[in-house]
C-alpha cells in the first residue's frame, strides 16, 4: 500500500480523477441545458401569467400565452422599439454603456444603477379579440438583501392594478419573503396607481386604514419588514414613474406609442 | 462475508441509517413537507450513494490513504452535480422547492459514512448494494415523516386532497406545526421508539445510570 502514498501517485491520481469528473460534470451541464432553458422560459411565462391573475386550471401555461403579445418598449421616447437587437436580454443590457442609461443617485429610487433602454412588456388582448385587455409590465428593485424581480399588470385603464408578483428575490423567509404570500398579494389587484398623474401607490406602515382617503393607494406593509415594503414601494413607484414605463403609458393611453 | 440480499435489507430496518446511527438528520428535517418532492429527494440520494459506492470501490486500490477523503468527495461532488443538472432539466418546479437540498447530499453523513466504511474494504458489487440499501434505509424514514407531514400539516398526499380542509370547506382543521421542519424531529424520535420496540437489540446502553431516589429522610 505504501507505493499508493508515493508522491508521484498522488499527483497522478489526483488529476486524473478531476479529469474524468470534470468531463462527466461538463457533458452534463452541456446536454441538458436546452432542456433547462425551455423550463425556465416555461417558468417565466407562468410568472408572467399569475401576476396578471390569467392562470387558469386545467389549461396549460403555452395555450393561455397565446392572447399575450410580447413587444419591446424604448423607455427613452415612450414608444414601442422595432430595432431591438437579436438576442436582447434587459439584465444584460443594463451592464452594457451602449444599450443602457445611467441613472443618477436622485433618479435611481428603486435602486438598479443603470436602466437598460429596450423593456419587454406583455399586452394581453381582449377574449374578443377586440383592443387591450391587461397590459403587463416587468419590475425590478433592491430591497434588503436582494434585488427583487416581477411583474405588475394593469387593467385596460392603465390606472388600476390588476396583480402583482415576484419571481426571483432573495429577501428574508418569513419576513421579506413574505411578498410571495398569496393572501398579500390579493391586495394588489384594484387598487389605484396614480393621484394627479404622479404614482402614489405605495405600502403602508402596519395595515391599511379602510376609512381613509389614501386607502385606494395603499396596500398592507410587510410585518417585520420594513426596508423590504420600502423596497417594493420605491420599485413600483419608480417603474410606474417618470423614468419607468409613466411615458409610455400616457402613450398608450392616447393612442401614440 | 454477509451475502448480496443482507447487504441490501439489513440497512433498511435492522441497521438504518437515519433511526441508529442517526446520520442525515438535517435533509430529513428539510424535504419532508410533502411527499413528491422526499420521493426525488430520495430516489437522488439512492442514485448517489448506490453509484459513488460503486466508483470509490472500483478505484480503491489506487487511492492513496492521505487524499482518500478528497479523491470520495470529487466522486461524490460529480455525482450529485450531475443529479442536481437532471432535476432541473426534467423536474423544474421539484428542484425549485427542493433548491441547495440536492447540493447538500454532498455534505450527507450517509454518503461519506458509507464510502469510508464500506465501499474503501469491499468489492464494487457489493458496495453498490450497500448504497442501495442505505439509500432505501434513508427513504423508508423520510417517506415514512412524509406522509405524516402531509397528511396531517396540509389534508393531501401526493397534492391529492384527502381530508378536506376547514378553509376550503372541508372538516379538517390542519395542524400547522408539521409543515414547519422542527416536527420531523417528533416524528423520527417516534419512528426511532418504534423500531427500538419491535428490534430490542438496537437499545443503547444509558451512558450514566440514575441512582436511586434519595428518601426524604436521608436529604434533610
Amino acid at each position: 500500500m505504501s507505493s499508493n502514498d508515493s508522491i508521484k501517485k498522488i499527483i497522478t491520481v489526483a488529476f486524473s480523477l478531476c479529469i474524468v469528473c470534470s468531463v462527466v460534470v461538463s457533458t452534463a451541464a452541456v446536454l441538458l441545458k436546452p432542456a433547462q432553458q425551455a423550463n425556465r422560459d416555461l417558468d417565466r411565462k407562468r410568472n408572467i401569467l399569475q401576476a396578471a391573475g390569467l392562470l387558469e386550471e386545467g389549461k396549460t401555461v403555452e395555450e393561455l400565452f397565446q392572447r399575450i403579445q410580447p413587444r419591446y418598449v424604448d423607455l427613452r421616447t415612450g414608444g414601442f422599439a422595432e430595432d431591438v437587437p437579436a438576442g436582447y436580454n434587459q439584465q444584460k443590457a443594463s451592464k452594457n454603456p451602449q444599450l443602457s442609461t445611467d441613472l443618477s443617485d436622485k433618479e435611481d429610487r428603486a435602486g438598479i444603477g443603470r436602466q437598460a433602454h429596450f423593456v419587454e412588456v406583455y399586452l394581453v388582448e381582449a377574449p374578443d379579440g377586440d383592443g387591450l385587455d391587461k397590459i403587463i409590465l416587468p419590475v425590478h428593485g433592491y430591497g434588503l438583501w436582494s434585488t427583487l424581480y416581477g411583474f405588475v399588470a394593469l387593467e385596460s385603464d392603465i390606472n388600476t392594478i390588476a396583480g402583482l408578483g415576484f419571481y426571483e428575490h432573495g429577501e428574508t423567509p418569513g419576513l421579506g419573503g413574505e411578498v410571495d404570500n398569496p393572501r398579500w398579494k390579493a391586495q394588489w389587484p384594484g387598487k389605484k396607481v396614480y393621484r394627479d398623474g404622479e404614482p402614489a401607490i405605495a405600502l403602508a406602515k402596519g395595515s391599511v386604514d379602510s376609512s381613509s382617503p389614501d386607502a385606494q393607494w395603499r396596500v398592507d406593509g410587510l410585518s417585520g419588514a420594513t426596508l423590504t415594503s420600502r423596497g417594493v414601494t420605491d420599485l413600483v413607484q419608480f417603474w410606474l414613474g417618470e423614468k419607468g414605463f409613466k411615458p409610455f403609458l400616457n402613450n398608450l393611453k392616447t393612442g401614440d406609442a | 462475508m454477509q451475502g448480496i440480499k443482507e447487504t441490501l435489507t439489513t440497512p433498511i430496518l435492522r441497521n438504518n441509517p437515519i433511526a441508529l446511527q442517526i446520520l442525515g438528520i438535517c435533509s430529513a428535517l428539510a424535504v419532508t413537507s410533502s411527499l413528491k418532492v422526499t420521493l426525488v429527494m430520495c430516489v437522488a440520494l439512492v442514485f448517489v450513494t448506490a453509484f459513488s459506492n460503486f466508483f470509490i470501490s472500483l478505484i480503491r486500490h489506487q487511492i492513496p490513504s492521505s487524499i482518500r477523503i478528497i479523491v470520495q468527495m470529487t466522486i461524490i461532488a460529480s455525482l450529485v452535480i450531475l443529479v442536481d443538472e437532471v432535476i432541473k432539466a426534467v423536474a423544474y418546479d421539484i428542484s425549485k422547492q427542493l433548491s441547495v437540498f440536492v447540493g447538500l447530499i454532498i455534505t450527507n453523513c450517509i454518503v461519506m459514512g458509507r464510502a469510508e466504511a464500506y465501499a474503501m474494504k469491499n468489492p464494487p458489487l457489493p458496495s453498490f448494494v450497500d448504497g442501495v440499501g442505505n439509500g432505501l434505509g434513508y427513504s423508508v424514514v423520510l417517506i415514512a415523516v412524509a406522509i405524516v407531514r402531509e397528511l396531517f400539516g396540509a389534508g393531501k398526499l401526493m397534492g391529492i386532497e384527502i381530508l378536506p380542509l376547514v378553509t376550503e370547506g372541508g372538516w379538517y382543521n390542519p395542524n400547522g406545526l408539521l409543515l414547519l421542519p422542527p416536527s420531523a424531529f417528533f416524528l423520527i424520535g417516534f419512528f426511532i421508539w418504534a423500531l427500538r420496540s419491535w428490534d430490542k437489540k438496537q437499545v443503547e446502553e444509558p451512558d450514566f445510570q440514575i441512582s436511586a431516589h434519595t428518601t426524604a429522610k436521608e436529604g434533610v
